[in-house]
């Protein structure tokens, strides 16, 4: 299996990057890790005329609290590094937490989280955690950036806000308000492979134990990550009892996701999983939230 | 190959501690450069598309895919590949004579990516459970079927390096 041809650049500089992008747009394609447009250009579904490797911007690769207390991290820094830093471990522990999903050493020793983002694969975890913790990206093109919401970002399969001209830089993600607990769980036939059904949540305590806040969003169950508003409304005011988590799970899996079939699942099979996760998610949730109270 | 072609490009990179310099289309991957380029067949290609693990190579120590990566991506990099394992033509490298000796081979196809992910793995648990190294193994494929072997020859490899301090 050979990639089609293509002229290759690897710029020293992201204002050099962001020129081969201007001019280039649509038939420059950026590489990052290569973790999954190197499969894709290996089966030539993609063929990009130009690619623009990013490899060598090291000021995108960092770590780093900003002022605000935000954490902020570089577009190109590798996956394998969030499960390192202990400084993702304590300001985004659902991040932190959830990378070891995502696929096998191998893969994140390479992968970057720019590049899983921008991906926009409804079945990765990184988009999941992106839109459950309110991620902000920041895109770049020549001569001036902007900031865009995970909310917005996602429009699609495979699809983002980002214009043929721009890049994703950096991420920013706010600290995890107190009294909040987090889970992500998922199912995969073997550890690595693409879930079959995953679920992020976090539930806040307020006063007496009471929800104040819930967020759910799940992976591979549509087009993009798939968010559960109707059921985090469930939970909120709630004691966060099992009747209440069997309520929130079960109008996610009837209302608000969208499974299809595929070989090895159908689509009642994954509304029966998405049920089941939730359920031991939230309970996982509310146990970090009673440590973290305490 | 025409040099002034813009997909012709020169890469010079450290494979095996040595220094490599070669002139090579930009679309070559990393397994292809190793295998065709200078002659190291112990990586092998099974998928091709970053699933099967046979492939794995160290790029500056870490465990990644080479059919994922472009040869031209390894300038200024050092990859290391199974053949730098053993120190000498008559003496293995722990892990392996732990797989000869625990019959960890069978058709042998998926051994060399093994190697190349469980090294590092080891370095860094030494003293891994039986559950740690089927956990870590997972990205890699054996279609003989049957992971017992491996994970015996691994469990001892892990206790041979203990107690050679690491190092063959």
């Amino acid at each position: 299996m050979k990639p089609a041809p293509f002229e290759y650049v690897a710029p020293g500089s992201l204002e050099e990057a962001l020129a081969v992008l201007g001019e280039h747009g649509d038939d420059a394609k950026i590489l990052a890790g290569g973790q999954s447009l190197v499969p894709m250009m290996n089966f030539r579904l993609a063929q990009p005329s130009m690619l623009v490797d990013c490899n060598r911007l090291a000021n995108l690769d960092f770590v780093r609290v900003s002022e605000e207390g935000e954490l902020r991290i570089g577009a190109m820094t590798r996956q394998r590094r969030l499960e390192r830093d202990p400084l993702v471990a304590r300001h985004a522990p659902l991040l932190h937490g959830t990378v070891p999903y995502v696929a096998h050493p191998q893969i994140r020793n390479r992968g970057t989280v720019g590049g899983s983002l921008a991906h926009a694969d409804p079945a990765s975890e990184l988009p999941v955690v992106a839109l459950t913790r309110g991620f902000r990206l920041r895109l770049h093109r020549s001569g001036s950036d902007r900031w865009v919401t995970a909310e917005d970002f996602f429009v699609g399969l495979l699809e983002t806000a980002l214009e043929p001209e721009e890049m994703l830089t950096e991420i920013a993600i706010p600290p995890l308000p107190s009294r909040t607990g987090w889970a992500f769980v998922e199912m995969a036939r073997r550890h690595g492979d693409y879930a079959q059904v995953g679920v992020a949540v976090l539930v806040t305590l307020g006063e007496q134990g009471i929800c104040q806040d819930a967020k759910l969003v799940y992976l591979s169950v549509g087009e993009t990550p798939m968010a559960a508003p109707r059921a985090a409304e469930l939970l909120i005011g709630s004691s966060l009892g099992e009747e209440d988590f069997a309520a929130a799970a079960a109008m996610a899996a009837t209302h608000e996701i969208d499974p299809g079939a595929d070989i090895h699942a159908t689509e009642n099979y994954k509304r029966h999983l998405a049920q089941v996760l939730t359920v031991r998610a939230l309970r996982q949730a509310r146990e970090r939230a009673v440590v973290a109270d305490s | 190959m025409n040099e002034s072609d813009p997909r012709s490009i020169t890469v010079v990179t450290t494979v095996n501690g040595e220094r490599v310099e070669r002139q090579v289309e930009s679309r070559l991957l990393l397994s292809d450069f190793l295998r065709h380029e200078l002659g190291l067949t112990g990586t092998h290609v099974g998928c091709e598309h970053g699933v099967c693990g046979a492939c794995t190579v160290l790029f500056d120590g870490e465990p990644v895919r080479s059919c994922l990566t472009f040869a031209v991506q390894a300038q200024d990099h050092e990859i290391s590949t199974v053949e730098s394992l053993a120190p000498g033509p008559e003496k293995l490298h722990p892990i392996q004579q732990a797989f000869w000796e625990k019959h960890g081979l069978q058709c042998g196809f998926c051994t060399g990516g093994i190697l190349m992910t469980m090294l590092p793995f080891l370095e860094e648990n030494p003293e891994p459970t039986e559950d740690d190294v089927r956990h870590a193994l997972s990205g890699n494929l054996c279609r003989c079927t049957g992971y017992q072997h491996i994970v015996d020859a691994v469990l001892h490899a892990a206790a041979m390096m203990r107690s050679d301090g690491g190092h063959g």
